[in-house]
């Protein structure tokens, strides 16, 4: 942990004294005085958004490289100007006022009045120009990396116009993998432009091997203008495209089908124990995963407010604070309630949802109605591209965490004394009584632990879902759905059942829409029950009568 | 004459009775209060919306007692729970209206709600004012409509993308139930009026709750990618949103390549969200909590006073009961009384202001005129305006966009005094 930590503060370091070096460097370079630049930067608080896009546009075509930042400024919004001289100013805060930096000098105006300076206003129409005019800038930038997000953000906007562009940021260029992004995005200018038979052929194969369903557009928007002997090789690149995506496509599925499974799993696996393996008809089930999603949220709020630079640690804190937390409720539950009712699953039922009602109004009484907010750690948001697969980080982390659970659950179950005794009792409470375990005692440790792990998908569904009162609604059905088509009493079937139902799920999505998807499941399940009613994975022998 | 006496005497007993029960009912009607009934969900689904609609309604109520109540008596708010639970919402309705005797109703967030109570205000004949945007197609005696009607806020949209940003094709997403799909069906067709092409337009439907959306999320990428601008509509309902803008965040959708303009996502749903990967999508609404009057901003203040906490925001709907709760105080004095069918006859034409810096009208129809502000989310959580309309727009309660409703006016006013006057044929059609 420690070692962990002076990483983290040597990387954070460094990290900083890059950016400063890099904003060192930022502020040396200034619009050299005379540039029709300064003149096109004071008109970009003045007209309608249309009208400032096409400012933005025309300072693109300045070529200078020092608006960049002031550009980028603009698009986070942080860019102002002074009411009174109209000087585009940047803003640091300074008590009740602000120090004003002219963009355009970079010289220092002092401190001015907040309402002395005016917020340059942004929609996406002056975002999308920004974009546009910060790649055309930055295709030249000494950084390979920036060369590449440049060349990127050009592929939507490539016109026969930017073939001269890039031609000359293609002959500067050495870097491979910045040349055939380059390359890439040439092809769609080409496509775009009247160019000659053979550099069209020559494009539309460079598009074809790129791939991906952008690319369709790319070349179906070419098929519409494209002469008479270019339409047949364009229409082979359109499909062997699609073949591939085809592909691509059902891994896709998969993936998503695992993903929903995981969700599934996690919902599903603390009922396991407390329906599973315990028999009771738990209705106040999905309270403990919204309890657990509480957690994180209080959680969070704590280090927001004292520990700031924590955040990204808020999950592994609230993961064993959620286990505690929803564990003592479910022993307090099975204790108080759970335990007069052995044996009456009807009173059983009614009492668990007449707990769930309680606990939903508390917490409503508590925290409000409205939902509240659990951010996702850095290192779980955002994506990245696997092949033709674009994989999600939290669903990845959320995949990988539902079988961590499953693993240790089933550990706890078939290696510690604990697990041991838990089904002994569940099998032959009398018998294990006689034995000498103390049977209350373990009654109250499952129930415990199926509410503990109810907690843990708590704090995980809190990085997906809603944080509000209804959360454990949302989930009920589809746990037992899941544990009983999985196999009551089977740790096994939970998972197999969970991740079947996932990708089920999912590959009728495509087909069928979300809402009659979800209707064929339950369809299906309803038929698989009058089939094998103990589910997929039955126990089988005495045990079952017990 | 044992018989006469005896008669004598009921009589008598009986004159006493009811001139008793009279004097106490003038009493009651000169002296007591006025009460005015608060129909919202405080528990259940709808709870997350409604509790604020509540609490506005309980200081709109404060702040005209302070004034010196109505009519020179006090108001006194009669809340009920209606707990999500339409058939409940019916019964709690006839509670207010026979039990409470209350003399107007403010109340219901979603459509099924309010068609559940619709007949008890029919059948009781007292006031009912709904404060959220719905679908349309309705226009009743009894009800004062203060949300937007599509041609409020689904149409100017559409017509925000189609003209300023210029989009070309477009994702319906909604979630099915009556508003998203009466919605859609009226945007669909405007589209298709419009000369957008079949195979431009996608639409998909998903259930309550909706949480998993990674499929439709990467479909609609998928759609978005073939070089025309696109955007997604919006009609998806309260919860489902956030797992649904989480989504769009984590696949790397910005408001850049695919805006999204909701119908349903105010500063109060964005309140359980990051915000910072949602800048610059869209919401289309008639008040925002950015606008800068005068009258906003001491509705503001007002609002942080009476709830004590100033992280709270305000909302349209909750603009909606500010204009309708206004509306039914001039309408009593205008009328004198706040017997409903005096009311009825005298809110048609009330002007009061809004929030906005604009006025709002009663209509004939029972709807107000509003303006249509689009709005981007910024990264504070509140929306900046990017796009109003000139004029205020005067909602319509029978979508023009419909063939079988383009025909069909509301008017609650002499002569026509008629809820769906066919205008081709002359006549009312049935019901109301």
């Amino acid at each position: 942990m420690t070692v962990d930590r002076a990483i983290a503060r040597c990387v954070a370091g460094f990290a900083f004294l890059l950016m400063s070096l890099i904003a060192a460097f930022a502020q040396e370079e200034t619009i050299p005085p005379g540039s029709p630049a300064i003149d096109l930067l004071r008109q970009l608080p003045e007209g309608s958004f249309r009208e400032r896009g096409e400012v933005i546009g025309a300072l693109a075509d300045t070529g200078e490289v020092a608006l960049v930042p002031i550009l980028r400024a603009l698009e986070a919004g942080s860019l102002f100007v002074v009411t009174e001289t109209g000087q585009i100013v940047t803003t640091q805060a300074d008590g009740d006022g602000v120090i004003a930096t002219d963009v355009a000098t970079g010289e220092e105006i002092g401190a001015l009045a907040s309402s002395a300076v005016e917020q340059i206003r942004v929609n996406n129409l002056i975002r999308r120009e920004v974009r546009t005019a910060v790649s055309q800038l930055t295709l030249m930038s000494p950084n390979p990396a920036r060369r590449i997000a440049a060349a990127r953000d050009m592929y939507a906007s490539a016109n026969a116009d930017s073939v001269e562009t890039l031609d000359a940021a293609l002959a500067a260029e050495d870097d491979d993998a910045v040349r055939a992004v380059m390359e890439e995005v040439r092809a769609v200018a080409i496509l775009r432009s009247d160019a000659s038979l053979e550099e069209f052929e020559a494009a539309v194969s460079t598009i074809v091997a790129r791939g991906g369903s952008q690319s369709i557009g790319i070349l179906q928007g070419a098929l519409s203008t494209a002469s008479e002997e270019l339409q047949p090789t364009i229409q082979a690149g359109i499909a062997a495209i699609e073949r591939n995506l085809a592909l691509w496509n059902v891994a896709q599925n998969i993936w998503y089908g695992l993903s929903l499974g995981s969700v599934l799993l996690l919902a599903a696996i603390g009922l396991a124990i407390t329906f599973g393996v315990m028999g009771v008809i738990n209705m106040a089930h999905g309270e403990m995963v919204m309890l657990g999603a509480y957690t994180t949220f209080v959680v969070q709020q704590v280090i927001r407010t004292s520990y700031p630079e924590l955040f990204d640690w808020s999950l592994a804190i609230a993961l064993p604070l959620a286990f505690v937390v929803t564990g003592i409720v479910g022993i307090a539950i099975e204790r108080g309630v759970i335990r007069f009712l052995y044996g009456r699953p009807l009173e059983t039922l009614l009492a668990t949802w007449g707990i769930s009602l309680i606990l939903q109004q508390s917490i409503r009484t508590i925290f409000g109605a409205s939902n509240r907010e659990v951010g996702n750690p850095s290192w779980m948001s955002g994506a990245f591209q696997f092949g033709g697969l674009s994989i999600t980080n939290n669903r990845l982390w959320i995949i990988v965490f539902s079988l961590v659970v499953f693993a240790v659950l089933l550990f706890v179950m078939k290696k510690t004394a604990l697990g041991l005794q838990m089904r002994a009792v569940t099998q032959n409470r009398r018998m294990a009584s006689s034995m000498g375990i103390r049977t209350p005692f373990v009654d109250a440790m499952t129930f415990g632990l199926g509410s503990g792990i109810a907690g843990l998908a708590g704090v995980a569904l809190s990085q997906i879902s809603n944080v509000s009162p209804n959360l454990g609604q949302t989930y009920i059905i589809d746990s037992f759905m899941v544990v009983v088509f999985g196999g009551v009493g089977n740790l096994w079937g939970t998972l197999v059942g969970a991740m079947t139902l996932g990708v089920f799920n999912k590959f009728l999505e495509p087909y069928t829409g979300a809402v009659l998807a979800k209707v064929l499941v339950l369809v299906a399940i309803i038929l698989f029950i009058q089939k094998r009613p103990r589910g997929l994975f039955a126990l089988k022998g005495r045990a079952v009568e017990a | 004459m044992a018989a006469t006496n005896k008669k004598w005497v009921m009589m008598t007993a009986a004159a006493a009775l009811a001139a008793s029960t009279a004097w106490t009912g003038a009493f009651a009607q000169e002296e007591g209060p006025i009460k005015v009934g608060i129909l919202h969900s405080l528990s259940g689904t709808m709870a997350i919306s409604e509790t604020t609609l509540k609490d506005v309604m309980l200081m709109l109520i404060e702040q005209q007692n302070e004034k010196g109540g109505l009519l020179g008596r006090q108001l006194e708010p009669v809340v009920v729970d209606i707990a999500s639970d339409w058939p409940l919402a019916a019964e709690k309705a006839r509670e207010l209206i026979e039990v409470e005797e209350v003399d107007a109703v403010f109340g219901c967030w979603t459509s099924v709600c309010r068609k559940s109570v619709l007949p008890v205000f029919e059948e009781l004949n007292s006031l009912m004012f709904y404060p959220v945007q719905y679908e349309g197609e309705e226009s009743q005696r009894n009800v004062f409509y203060t949300g937007a009607s599509p041609n409020q806020q689904a149409i100017p949209a559409v017509d925000y993308l189609m003209n300023e940003v210029g989009v070309e094709r477009w994702v319906l997403a909604g979630t099915d139930y009556v508003y998203p799909q009466t919605t859609n069906k009226i945007l669909e067709q405007y589209l298709k009026d419009a000369g957008v092409a079949d195979e431009d337009i996608m639409i998909n439907y998903t259930p309550f709750g909706h949480s998993d959306w990674q499929t439709i999320v990467s479909d609609i990428k998928t759609f978005g990618s073939s070089g025309k601008p696109t955007a997604v509509v919006s009609t998806i309902n309260g919860d489902a949103n956030v797992p649904f803008y989480r989504e769009l965040g984590n696949q790397g959708i910005d408001a850049v390549d695919i805006p999204v303009v909701a119908f349903s996502v105010g500063e109060e749903e964005l309140a359980g969200l990051d915000t910072a990967p949602l800048v610059g999508h869209l919401a289309a609404w008639n008040y925002f909590m950015s606008v800068d009057t005068p009258e906003n901003a001491e509705f503001i203040e007002a609002w942080h006073a009476f709830i004590g906490d100033e992280e709270r925001v305000t909302n349209d709907p909750m603009e909606a009961h500010y204009i309708g709760f206004n509306m039914w105080v001039a309408a009593v004095e205008k009328a004198g009384s706040t017997e409903p069918d005096a009311v009825i006859e005298n809110i048609v034409g009330v002007e009061v202001p809004n929030l906005t810096g604009g006025t709002a009208v009663m209509l004939p129809n029972h709807h107000i005129t509003k303006p249509v502000l689009i709005g981007e989310i910024q990264a504070d959580g509140q929306f900046d305006v990017v796009w109003e309309t000139e004029d205020l727009v005067e909602g319509d309660a029978w979508s023009d966009f419909l063939p079988e409703s383009a025909v069909l006016e509301a008017d609650w006013t002499e002569p026509v005094m008629c809820g769906n006057f066919n205008t081709e044929t002359q006549t009312c059609g049935s019901g109301s």
